[in-house]
């Protein structure tokens, strides 16, 4: 069977990466001195991406469940482990905080959508479990760090109001309110802001990939949606969660707020 | 202890413990106690403060005064139960409290920080805040009344509008003060409360909450941390002496 759409040679793919050397050239014209980081984020492109092609690939043709699976673990503890890396601030269990949240909003959507909205026969069809997973992974985590950096810094800044509010008979829930409250929205926004703008300004990934594997616009938008849709609710579910759950570790049942519990890395 | 009009008390650890030493008030039960608490230091091996027992009665008026660094504030937060303790209990009429107990018990035992905390909006916002808490649920914000507390602290109702960041560091002690007084608390925990006033709006300070004590016939206390000793003996009736983390003396009037 003859593919819908052009396939490359490894002669093409050379050429393109030529297109490095403007950004070489630039780096040399006005003395940046990103020659050697260009270099080295070049190879890393080609080597992490030839590597996941090349586990995809052997993903897709074993076709089996656990293979599938075991793709999908390893990706969800990466991004639970990014979203903590990426803040400055570190309370109790913030690891395992963090990769709960990842873990469980984003399977939990994925699940959803591969039983509930696309019936996909079977379930671990490589093809669309993990590219799916994968979307909704990389906004969670994205939606979790900036949570979690969002509450850490409210904590740190407002330490005071915090201790005032308990101090004149607040529960920690009443305390902790606000920091909350602006991690979540903080967490929210740039999903919110890619669905405003999303078509207009630019075309998703996926939205792109399936116009050029052929897809008719239409049926690649109806995807596009649902895509979204999930993405929305899974970083939604992810910021909540960890939010609540750091709210748990820095706020004890005496209605105590452990500060010296949360520190900011340098 | 150099004041003559003080019996200097060495605290023995060893000693029993019951209300019947010198300086008991009433003799029922006390009203707040700490039952050898202890918090460790952050970090360090060491002790904030250690094994520290105090009681207070109605109607008590207590100094808190050492050295910096003592355990004072560390002491005085703990009493209002702000911070985890590694040993012992806070008791409230006789019955330690925890858990969902301690919101409530924060109605009635307020503790001042020294640098007070203000919120977004203008003083009467700010004064208003308390009254939305679940905790509180019943009692309403009384502007007349805050008026008349502002006024006996040297402002007038103009200052209610003013916004929190135009507040100097006296006038925010001053909302802080006129806040935790429209509470009604049972008991007041203050941190060094006049010493970002000047020395006239200080005694007004000290007269305002003389009154307040004296107006609930016998049943508010007041506990202050100072560093002035001139103050502890206007402002109480017996004082605690806190060195490295514990109390070292009770200092009672002749």
């Amino acid at each position: 069977m003859k593919p819908s759409y052009l396939q490359l040679s490894y002669l093409q793919v050379g050429l393109a990466a030529l297109l490095i050397l403007i950004n070489g050239a630039i780096s040399l014209a006005l003395r940046l001195g990103l020659g050697r980081r260009l270099l080295l984020a070049a190879i890393a492109t080609v080597v992490q991406l030839v590597f996941i092609g090349l586990v995809l690939q052997w993903v897709f043709r074993l076709n089996r469940w656990y293979a599938v699976f075991g793709i999908m673990l390893v990706m969800t503890l990466v991004a639970g482990n990014a979203a903590v890396a990426r803040t400055p601030f570190r309370s109790p269990g913030i690891w395992l905080n963090s990769i709960v949240s990842v873990w469980s909003s984003s399977w939990l959507v994925a699940a959803i959508a591969l039983f509930g909205i696309l019936h996909v026969e079977p379930w671990y069809s490589p093809h669309y479990a993990i590219p799916l997973l994968g979307m909704i992974l990389g906004n969670t985590l994205n939606g979790v760090s900036l949570g979690l950096d969002r509450l850490g810094s409210e904590l740190f800044a407002h330490r005071a109001q915090v201790e005032a509010l308990l101090a004149l008979g607040a529960t920690r829930w009443e305390a902790a309110q606000r920091p909350i409250q602006e991690a979540v929205r903080t967490g929210m926004v740039p999903t919110i802001n890619a669905m405003m703008v999303v078509g207009i300004v630019s075309l998703p990934g996926m939205m792109t990939g399936q116009l050029l594997a052929g897809v008719a616009p239409v049926e690649a938008v109806k995807y596009q949606i649902v895509i979204m849709f999930l993405i929305s609710s899974g970083t939604a579910l992810g910021i909540v969660s960890v939010v609540l759950l750091t709210y748990r570790r820095l706020f004890n049942k005496n209605h105590q707020f452990l500060y010296q519990q949360l520190r900011e890395r340098h | 202890m150099g004041d003559s009009a003080f019996a200097v008390r060495r605290w023995s650890p060893t000693e029993e413990r019951r209300p019947g030493i010198p300086f008991v008030i009433s003799e029922n039960d006390p009203i707040l106690e700490a039952r050898d608490i202890s918090r460790r230091r952050n970090g360090p091996e060491g002790w904030l403060i250690h094994q520290v027992r105090c009681r207070f009665w109605e109607g008590d008026r207590v100094a808190i005064t050492g050295p910096s660094g003592a355990g004072k504030t560390v002491l005085l937060r703990s009493l209002a139960l702000l911070d985890p303790l590694d040993e012992g209990a806070i008791h409230w009429r006789g019955q330690a409290v925890w858990g969902e107990a301690v919101p409530a018990f924060r109605t009635q035992v307020v503790y001042v920080h020294q640098r007070p905390a203000l919120f977004e909006g203008n003083v009467r916002e700010n004064l208003r805040l308390p009254f939305g808490l679940k905790r509180r649920q019943g009692r309403r914000f009384d502007e007349a009344r805050a008026v008349d507390l502002l006024e006996h602290l040297g402002r007038d109702a103009s200052f209610l509008e003013k916004e929190q960041r135009e507040l100097s560091g006296g006038e925010a002690q001053i909302m802080a003060l006129t806040r935790v007084l429209l509470l009604d608390p049972t008991i007041l925990l203050l941190d060094e409360p006049t010493s970002s006033l000047d020395q006239a709006t200080a005694h007004s300070v000290e007269t305002l909450l003389g009154r307040w004590h004296l107006e609930g016939s016998g049943s508010r206390v007041l506990v202050w941390v100072t560093h002035d000793p001139r103050q502890a003996e206007r402002v109480s009736n017996r004082r605690l002496v806190v060195t490295s983390g514990t109390v070292t003396a009770e200092v009672t009037p002749e």
